[in-house]
């Protein structure tokens, strides 16, 4: 058994900002992740970080209101001021880290424009800044001598007394499971994009801290609130950023139209990302596509500049499609790529169960409401990751030892490992997912509606009734991934499962929850977020207020 | 299009524990890369099969392996590349590390070189309210070197570890350079003056296998020899290194030609004994095989010609 202060699940930007501010605040801390540091999934996020630096003459109101704008007027204004504000110090203090943030020519942090907002405030490093970051916060973790828990992987969160108490986990490499004692656990365990298939995310975006926390008698909120990307690429899905058409490429249908024009005449391809890819998917519904594909159109832009600002597009296009971008337009459509939903919690990343905190992809603040702007998910990272920190150091300290030594959590999880392992050969875990995550998409896509969403929650209801068929071919301990696999898998149901009772609850269109048969947005009776808890009755739905500061809901024209 | 794969596995939970060659072949979209064949055989043929992948996208630098005996990412590599007529193609793990199951190998000694390294920004004087100010020209320059992700295929065929496994290695050196080079940072002397020690800088045999592989375009020996030329820019020549160097250019300005005699004692030191004693035992063998060279060496034929060519690069240089 091993004994921690705070333990943080996952070591993405969010759990290593957070294990860094634990650890500078003098904390036992402990980071415990399936996979090293530095293979997170925060390695993916290309463009940059969003923050106005109020010194230089922006304004944190104005990058609150786009963000407000943003998300359909569904996220917390509270929230969404507290991260607008707290950007600037946040950005320039991993500068101060070292991260190699784009300079102007006067030496200062050079900006790029994204998507739904009218001042480019995107700061970036090439198109690499999540790799970046990610980096630069590792070399900080090794700085304070962090200790992660490398390979692990949590299958359970042990709640004594309505509070979370520790986990249980996997050591990959050996095959054990372990009891890891913590008086507080921050949830950072990243996305779920492997709910859907096809997504942009990693293999390893597998909802675990959803499902975990779920299970733990967390809510999870607005969970219907599922991104779709503007710009992945055909076939691989493979992500292609937003800096793209920030630094001015042009999205063109088969006609050879600039069809923006027709959806967003102000913003153009800097619409907000969701209404991009709804007009991306009626281009191509109605017929002017090309292979269920628009173009993105880089040519104008020149070699020089797309290979000094935008290197890594140039080397997936070339490396994925055998596309170069200053010569071809590549062909993209829209992608699932990000949950804005999440764990519910306050603004200093208290979830709804005493002793866990959550933080970044996993979490919902909620600062990204109905559709999250380009560039603000590193920025809830780091905002976020530390405040959770913060707050759980301040928790930790009004909490008195490490509470049971009881194992029995243990012996329980154990067995059920051991189920799985002594399974008679059955399903195979991977054509379950894939099964599961086409009929997400298929019912939870860029439009849906209630026929829909009902196809995609039935369709989970037969899955969840195959899982006790799923079984594994290894039956060793030493890096067993087969599993793991079957672990992951058990969690993605959960998190589909939520998904489906969040939309179909939602009776109007919002932002990136968009119902053809109810296309208007409701505010008089929608205007509130979307819960679910999963209790041994089944699946509760509620509601709660949204926040409104100062910023009143109006109609969302871009 | 039909992947034809032999795999390396290794099971340790085997009774022999001996690694052995497994063959697989699995239908895939041609334009598939090496890694979907991987997955393909892991997701419906083989569910043991251990390799680490996550991104799938070249970002997350989990996937690296040896191709057909070289370090790739493997899902940057396309079966079209490596194999154009569906040849059988040869998957093993990384080299220099040793393996924990089947494709998966431990990076522990790696991180630790990383670590060895202080891999952390060291910036002197107060912190300023703002950014620190940088040319954007430093700053482009570092993301070559961050764009580093760590995946350890530079690690893997390194020549100079195989031989020494306490060499610091490709990728933490172009870490290492990454914060010599970096305005911001404080301490480029004293971090100079740690990498000009054993097993750092000096340690690269200029083999340019790391450049090779490196699917980051990273070129982690230029970054090496960048340290090699700062550290005797900022005055550390009192190494075996630096006066590799001199004793090579002052035996080609004098004879034409190297004298590798003088070129062994010179790099380790007149003064130094002990390794000097060291030299001993190899000088014994060469002259045993006829292969030691000349104590005292012939000159090249045109060597006036050849230092003049020499005096004059050095002036240029200047």
């Amino acid at each position: 058994m091993y004994e921690h202060d705070l333990l943080i699940i996952g070591a993405g930007l969010a759990g290593l900002r957070a294990a860094v501010e634990g650890v500078r605040n003098g904390s036992n801390v402990a980071v415990i992740s399936k996979v090293h540091p530095v293979r997170s999934h925060s390695n993916a996020a290309q463009g940059g970080i969003n923050a106005a630096l109020t010194d230089r003459g922006d304004d944190w109101e104005d990058h609150a209101l786009a963000t407000i704008k943003g998300s359909d007027y569904l996220a917390d204004q509270d929230a969404v001021e507290i991260m607008a504000r707290e950007a600037g110090d946040a950005l320039i203090e991993l500068e101060h880290m070292g991260v190699i943030f784009s300079r102007d020519e006067t030496g200062h942090l050079g900006t790029r424009r994204f998507g739904g907002q009218k001042k480019a405030r995107t700061f970036f490093v090439g198109a690499i800044t999540g790799q970046a970051m990610l980096h630069v916060l590792y070399e900080q973790a090794l700085k304070y001598g962090l200790q992660v828990y490398e390979e692990w992987y949590v299958t359970s969160l042990i709640v004594e007394d309505g509070a979370v108490r520790g986990v249980t986990a996997l050591d990959i490499h050996s095959g054990e499971l372990h009891t890891i004692r913590a008086k507080a656990v921050i949830m950072a365990a990243g996305g779920a994009g492997r709910v859907f298939e096809p997504s942009t995310n990693a293999l390893i975006c597998t909802g675990d801290g959803l499902a975990l926390a779920w299970r733990a008698g967390a809510a999870l909120m607005d969970m219907e609130m599922i991104q779709y990307h503007p710009t992945t690429l055909a076939r691989t899905g493979i992500l292609l950023s937003e800096a793209a058409r920030g630094e001015g490429a042009y999205l063109i249908n088969s006609e050879g139209e600039r069809f923006m024009e027709r959806y967003a005449p102000e913003y153009l391809e800097l619409a907000s990302r969701d209404v991009v890819s709804r007009a991306e998917q009626t281009e191509i519904d109605e017929g002017r596509g090309i292979d269920g594909n628009v173009l993105l159109d880089l040519r104008h832009l020149g070699r020089k500049f797309i290979e000094d600002r935008l290197g890594y597009l140039q080397e997936v296009a070339t490396e994925f499609m055998g596309i170069d971008l200053a010569e071809q337009p590549v062909p993209i459509r829209p992608g699932m790529h990000y949950i804005m939903g999440g764990i519910k919690t306050d603004v200093n990343g208290l979830t709804s169960v005493p002793g866990l905190y959550a933080a970044g992809e996993c979490a919902n603040v909620s600062v990204h409401g109905a559709n999250r702007l380009g560039a603000n998910s590193l920025l809830d990272t780091v905002v976020f990751g530390r405040r959770s920190a913060q707050h759980a150091v301040e928790y930790v300290k009004s909490i008195n030892g490490n509470g049971s030594s009881s194992e029995e959590h243990l012996e329980t999880e154990k067995k059920r490992l051991q189920a799985i392992l002594d399974r008679e050969r059955g399903l195979k875990s991977a054509a379950v997912r894939q099964e599961m995550a086409e009929s997400m998409t298929a019912g939870i896509g860029v439009f849906r509606d209630q026929e829909s969403m009902e196809g995609a929650q039935a369709k989970i209801k037969e899955i969840r009734e195959q899982l006790p068929r799923v079984s594994v071919d290894d039956k060793g301990k030493v890096f067993n991934t087969d599993l793991m696999f079957a672990l992951e898998l058990d969690f993605m149901v959960d998190v589909a499962e939520s998904v489906c009772a969040g939309a179909l609850a939602r009776k109007e269109s919002r932002g990136a929850h968009f119902r053809t048969d109810l296309e208007d947005r409701d505010d008089e009776n929608w205007l509130k977020h979307t819960l679910v808890y999963k209790t041994d009755e089944g699946i509760r739905v509620d509601t709660s207020p949204v926040t409104i500061t100062k910023w009143e809901p109006v109609t969302r024209v871009y | 299009m039909q992947a034809n794969i032999k795999v390396r596995r290794f099971n340790p939970e085997t009774p022999s524990k001996e690694a052995h060659y497994q063959e697989f072949s699995v239908d895939v979209h041609e334009s598939s890369s090496v890694l979907d064949a991987l997955i393909k055989v892991r997701e419906e043929v083989d569910g043991t099969l251990a390799l680490r992948c996550s991104c799938r996208a070249s970002i997350c630098g989990s996937c690296s392996m040896r191709v057909n005996g070289q370090a790739t990412l493997v899902c940057k590599t396309r079966l079209e590349e490596v194999a154009p007529n569906g040849e059988q193609i040869t998957i093993d793990p990384m080299g220099n590390m040793p393996v924990i199951k089947d494709l998966v190998v431990d990076m522990k000694l790696h991180w630790d070189k990383v670590r060895a390294v202080d891999p952390y920004l060291r910036p002197g004087g107060p912190e300023p309210d703002g950014e620190y100010i940088a040319p954007n020209e430093a700053m482009e320059h570092l993301v070559g070197v961050m764009n580093c992700i760590m995946c350890g295929a530079c690690v893997s065929d390194c020549t100079a570890l195989e031989v020494d496994e306490n060499f610091t290695g490709p990728a933490a050196l172009a870490k290492a350079y990454r914060f010599v080079a970096d305005p911001r940072d404080d301490t480029t002397h004293e971090r100079l003056g740690k990498l000009n020690e054993y097993p750092h800088i000096w340690d690269c045999t200029r083999c340019y296998y790391c450049v090779e592989v490196c699917p980051k375009d990273v070129a982690p020996m230029d970054r090496i020899m960048k340290m090699r030329d700062m550290a005797i820019e900022d005055g550390y020549t009192n190494t075996p290194g630096y006066r590799h160097t001199e004793s090579f250019v002052s035996s080609v300005r004098k004879h034409g030609r190297l004298d590798e005699s003088r070129l062994a004692v010179d790099s380790v030191g007149w003064t130094n004994l002990p390794g000097l004693l060291d030299l001993a035992p190899v000088g014994l063998k060469a002259l045993r095989k006829g292969k030691l060279p000349p104590i005292i060496p012939h000159k090249a034929e045109d060597h006036k010609q050849i230092r003049k060519i020499v005096d004059k690069l050095e002036d240029e240089a200047k």
